[in-house]
C-alpha cells in the first residue's frame, strides 16, 4: 500500500516517456489542415510569362509537391512521385521553391518531368504562405480547394501506398 | 606566374562575396530593437533548438526578412506572430499562447509543485501527530540508579 503511489507514478511516467520513443520532432503538424489553400499567383516555369493561380487549380484533387534541385532529398523521391503522377489518375504539380530556372530546367531533363506543370517560387513567399520548412514536402488539395493532407520529407514506397494515395483517395471523396 | 596568381585572387575575392551574409539596415535604433526582440522569441523550424534571429538557414533569413517587412508596414508584433502561427501553428513561437491546447503546458509546472506541496504537507502533518519517538525510552530502572551513583556523565 505504502508503495503504490510511487508504482503509479512510475508507472504512468514511463507510459509518458514511452509514447514519445519513435516519435520524429522535426516532423511538425500543418497548420493548414481542412483549411483553404493561401492564394498564390505563380509564374510556370515552363514559360515564365504565363501565371497560375490557386483559381485555375480548382475542380480536381491534386498534390502540390514542394522540391528544389538543390534538395537531395526530392531526389530520391523522384521516382515514387513519377509513379504517383503516372499510375494514380491525380494530377501532380509541382512548386519549384528557392531554385533558379537553369538548375530547374537541368534536374527536370537529367531525372525526369512528371509534374503536369511547375509554379515557379523563387523568393519563398508562396512557400512560407503554405507553411513549407523544407524541401521536400507533398500537400494533397482537394477539388474545393481545401489542403487534405501533408506530407514532410520524401515520398517512399510505403507511404506513397499507405498514406498518399489513400489521402487522395479521400480528398476526391469529399462531398 | 603573375596570370597565376591573379587568377588565385580573383577566385579568392568572388568566392567570398559569394558566400558573403548581407547585413540588414536599420532605419534606426528603435527598429532594431523591436526587430531583434521579435525574431529572438520565433523558433527556426529547421534547426528547432534555435530562433530565428540566431539562424542562418534559409528559411530563418526569409522568416526574418518578412518579419522586418511586416514591421516596416507598421504591422503589430502580435499581428507578426499571428501571421507566422497561421501558418506554422504554435511551434514557431517560443512562448505559445495560452488557450484551449497549450493550458496544460502553462498550467502544469505549477500542478506539480502542488501535489508534491500536498504530499509533503499530509507526510508532515502524519509525523506531527505520531507520538512515538524514532529513540527508544531509557529505562527508568536504569535512570534512578544513574541518578544514585551519581555518574550521569
Amino acid at each position: 500500500m505504502r508503495y503504490l503511489i510511487p508504482l503509479i507514478a512510475f508507472i504512468a511516467l514511463g507510459a509518458l516517456l514511452y509514447s514519445g520513443i519513435g516519435k520524429d520532432p522535426k516532423i511538425l503538424p500543418s497548420a493548414l489542415l481542412n483549411q483553404p489553400a493561401p492564394d498564390f499567383e505563380l509564374p510556370l516555369l515552363r514559360d515564365e510569362t504565363k501565371r497560375i493561380t490557386k483559381e485555375d487549380l480548382l475542380g480536381q484533387t491534386y498534390a502540390l509537391n514542394v522540391w528544389g534541385s538543390w534538395c537531395p532529398a526530392c531526389r530520391l523521391e523522384h521516382d515514387f512521385i513519377t509513379a504517383l503522377a503516372e499510375n494514380s489518375g491525380y494530377a501532380v504539380y509541382g512548386l519549384n521553391w528557392k531554385d533558379t530556372r537553369e538548375n530547374s530546367l537541368r534536374w527536370l531533363a537529367q531525372f525526369g518531368n512528371p509534374y503536369k506543370e511547375n509554379l515557379v517560387d523563387r523568393v519563398g513567399k508562396t512557400a512560407i504562405d503554405f507553411g513549407v520548412y523544407g524541401a521536400p514536402e507533398t500537400f494533397i488539395i482537394d477539388a474545393k480547394g481545401i489542403i487534405r493532407f501533408k506530407m514532410v520529407g520524401p515520398v517512399t514506397a510505403i507511404n506513397l501506398q499507405q498514406e498518399i494515395l489513400p489521402a487522395l483517395k479521400a480528398a476526391a471523396e469529399q462531398p | 606566374m603573375i596570370i597565376r596568381l591573379f587568377k588565385l585572387l580573383c577566385l579568392c575575392v568572388f568566392s567570398a562575396s559569394l558566400f558573403a551574409i548581407e547585413p540588414i539596415v536599420f532605419v534606426d535604433e528603435d527598429e532594431e530593437k523591436r526587430f531583434r526582440e521579435l525574431t529572438a522569441e520565433l523558433r527556426c523550424l529547421v534547426c528547432q533548438n534555435q530562433n530565428i534571429a540566431d539562424s542562418n538557414a534559409g528559411l530563418a533569413i526569409d522568416l526574418k526578412n518578412i518579419s522586418l517587412e511586416q514591421i516596416r508596414e507598421g504591422k503589430t508584433d502580435a499581428q507578426i506572430k499571428d501571421f507566422l502561427v497561421q501558418r506554422y501553428g504554435d511551434f514557431v513561437l517560443y512562448e505559445p499562447q495560452f488557450k484551449s491546447s497549450t493550458w496544460l503546458l502553462w498550467l502544469g509546472p505549477f500542478g506539480v509543485v502542488l501535489i508534491g506541496g500536498i504530499g509533503i504537507w499530509l507526510t508532515i502533518r502524519k509525523r506531527a501527530g505520531n507520538t512515538e519517538s524514532l529513540i527508544p525510552d531509557p529505562d527508568q530502572e536504569q535512570l534512578d540508579k544513574a541518578l544514585e551513583n551519581g555518574d550521569w556523565e
